[in-house]
């Protein structure tokens, strides 16, 4: 059995104030293996973003164990990659500057990373916007200049906080069927947060769905489909999509009481 | 740059009549603005020769003229604009880099910004006409004491101004800059400063015109020169025309300082 890229072991994290404690996520265990891609749905404040934190190391945990290729957490030479709600691209920046910021900050300006940059820009069609700004960027594009930012340093594993959730409607699902399948083919090994049902199914291979806080893992649902070269789009359209969609919506809703009620 | 929206060549009829009214527009505003300035010299200049004010006290425009060319001539006015420009500039400079300096480091530790904090609010209210009697005891009536005098005026808000744009750098820009295994200086150096160069900019613009006001508080009392010292001369000597000529020349000095901030501001505004 091979290792997998990231395991969470009974893993719990806890945020203090002056006021109170408050225990966001309680004994998480999952494993995500090469090339999968697995989401996370659940109520909000359920510790999804948390989740993510813990993961690139912005947090540290309560107690527990995060593996990273079967290293600890921090001493594990695998690189994360973390894309954000928000594009987050830099204004004063040429988006080609924007680009390189994380070889800038990482100080890996050389022309083997330069050149998979100037790959990723020519593939996803934002070669000649190399040299404008940001604000003359459409959302979908903007979206799209934000994951080759994060895809430059070749991560083993990538971070995605609801990176679609700033887009309008249409746009969204273009840019979520993009990225899907620029994931895909490069074999990246991804975690997503979302709130939109339809994406996580769309995208992924098991979908973990949370309970309300202490976010808790409620259920594992692997997601398959039995048409040839799914995409994020072409799934949308079959049976099974339906039923992973009423399967996971049934066991939110049982978290969403507070609502109903 | 910015992105080029394709027009027609021509433009059309209702397009070339809206660009004439707002031209017009402008230009009328810039006439009235003219002619309220015009009509205020020619009322006092009118009323001092009908004897409706008593011009040995309140002066005259024609007077004023005359007292703008000899000193002129003489040379003596650009001395004194030139000190007075001088220690102004000088005091805004360390104004700009102490509260930058000083801000950064309150961003850096957050322990020190917390303990300083009522102290700088205090100094930022104290009336600074109060500390230059003060300064000249220290300092001596010198340069010095002016521009000490000029900086104590301006820095303390400034110090607090830039610190606020600091803090409110949105927070998931750092964190970008974490998740891309950034340090605290990348972060400074990154996102921090160059998202407040707007913020600064227009600190930039309220700090000379203070700047200004305490190089004058500071030529009232310990200055043998300098447009502030023109002024209280002018008063004690009852010579009204160097008062009021060097009160203007400080009103042009001021509106061109904050001009040429104002055109900086917008060759760099485009970019953040």
């Amino acid at each position: 059995m091979e290792t997998p890229l990231l395991e969470f072991f009974n893993v719990n994290y806890t945020y203090h104030t002056i006021s109170c404690e408050t225990l966001s996520l309680k004994d998480i265990s999952f494993k995500l293996y090469k090339n999968e891609f697995i989401s996370f749905v659940g109520p909000s404040g359920c510790g999804k973003t948390t989740l993510l934190n813990l993961v690139a190391g912005l947090l540290p945990i309560t107690s527990g164990q995060i593996l990273l290729k079967g290293n600890s957490g921090t001493n594990s030479d695998a690189n994360i990659g973390y894309m954000l709600q928000k594009d987050h691209l830099l204004e004063w920046r040429t988006i080609y500057k924007n680009l390189t910021l994380g070889l800038e900050i990482q100080k890996k300006l050389d022309s083997y990373h330069l050149s998979i940059i100037d790959e990723l820009l020519k593939t996803y069609g934002l070669w000649d916007f190399r040299h404008a700004y940001p604000r003359q960027l459409s959302g979908g594009m903007r979206q799209r200049a934000a994951l080759i930012r994060t895809l430059a340093l070749s991560p083993d594993i990538l971070l995605l906080d609801e990176p679609f959730s700033a887009l309008d409607y249409q746009t969204r699902l273009n840019v979520s069927d993009d990225i899907g399948s620029i994931i895909k083919e490069k074999g990246i090994s991804t975690l997503l947060v979302t709130h939109d049902l339809a994406e996580a199914i769309s995208m992924s291979d098991r979908v973990i769905v949370l309970t309300k806080r202490p976010g808790t893992i409620k259920t594992i649902v692997p997601i398959t489909f039995s048409i040839a070269n799914r995409t994020p789009k072409s799934v949308r359209n079959t049976p099974e999509f339906n039923q992973y969609y009423n399967k996971i919506w049934e066991a939110l809703y049982d978290e969403n009481e507070d609502f109903n009620s | 740059m910015k992105t080029k929206i394709s027009t027609p060549d021509v433009p059309s009829l209702e397009q070339q009549q809206y660009v004439k009214k707002i031209h017009r527009n402008h230009l009328l505003i810039r006439i009235y603005q003219i002619l309220l300035f015009a009509g205020f010299l020619t009322l006092w200049e009118v009323s001092a020769r009908q004897h409706w004010i008593n011009d040995f006290i309140f002066c005259c425009p024609s007077k004023l003229a005359q007292t703008l060319i000899t000193m002129t001539s003489d040379g003596s006015l650009f001395h004194h604009i030139g000190i007075t420009l001088y220690e102004t500039l000088i005091g805004f400079v360390i104004v700009i880099i102490g509260s930058l300096l000083i801000a950064t480091l309150f961003w850096w530790n957050e322990t020190l910004s917390k303990v300083l904090e009522p102290y700088l609010v205090i100094l930022n209210a104290l009336p600074k006409s109060a500390l230059a009697p003060v300064l000249i005891v220290w300092l001596g009536a010198n340069k010095t004491t002016i521009i000490v005098c000029a900086c104590s005026v301006a820095i303390f808000g400034s110090i607090l101004n830039i610190y606020t744009g600091f803090t409110n750098v949105d927070s998931d820009k750092v964190k970008l800059i974490e998740t891309l295994h950034g340090n605290r200086f990348q972060c400074l150096r990154l996102v921090v400063l160059p998202s407040n160069v707007p913020n600064i900019l227009s600190i930039m613009k309220v700090n000379i015109g203070l700047c200004l006001v305490g190089v004058v508080i500071g030529e009232f009392l310990a200055a043998r020169e300098g447009l502030g010292y023109l002024i209280i001369y002018g008063s004690q000597t009852f010579k009204m025309s160097h008062v009021l000529l060097s009160i203007l020349i400080l009103c042009v000095i001021a509106m061109l300082l904050y001009l040429i901030l104002q055109q900086l501001e917008k060759k760099l505004i485009e970019y953040f």
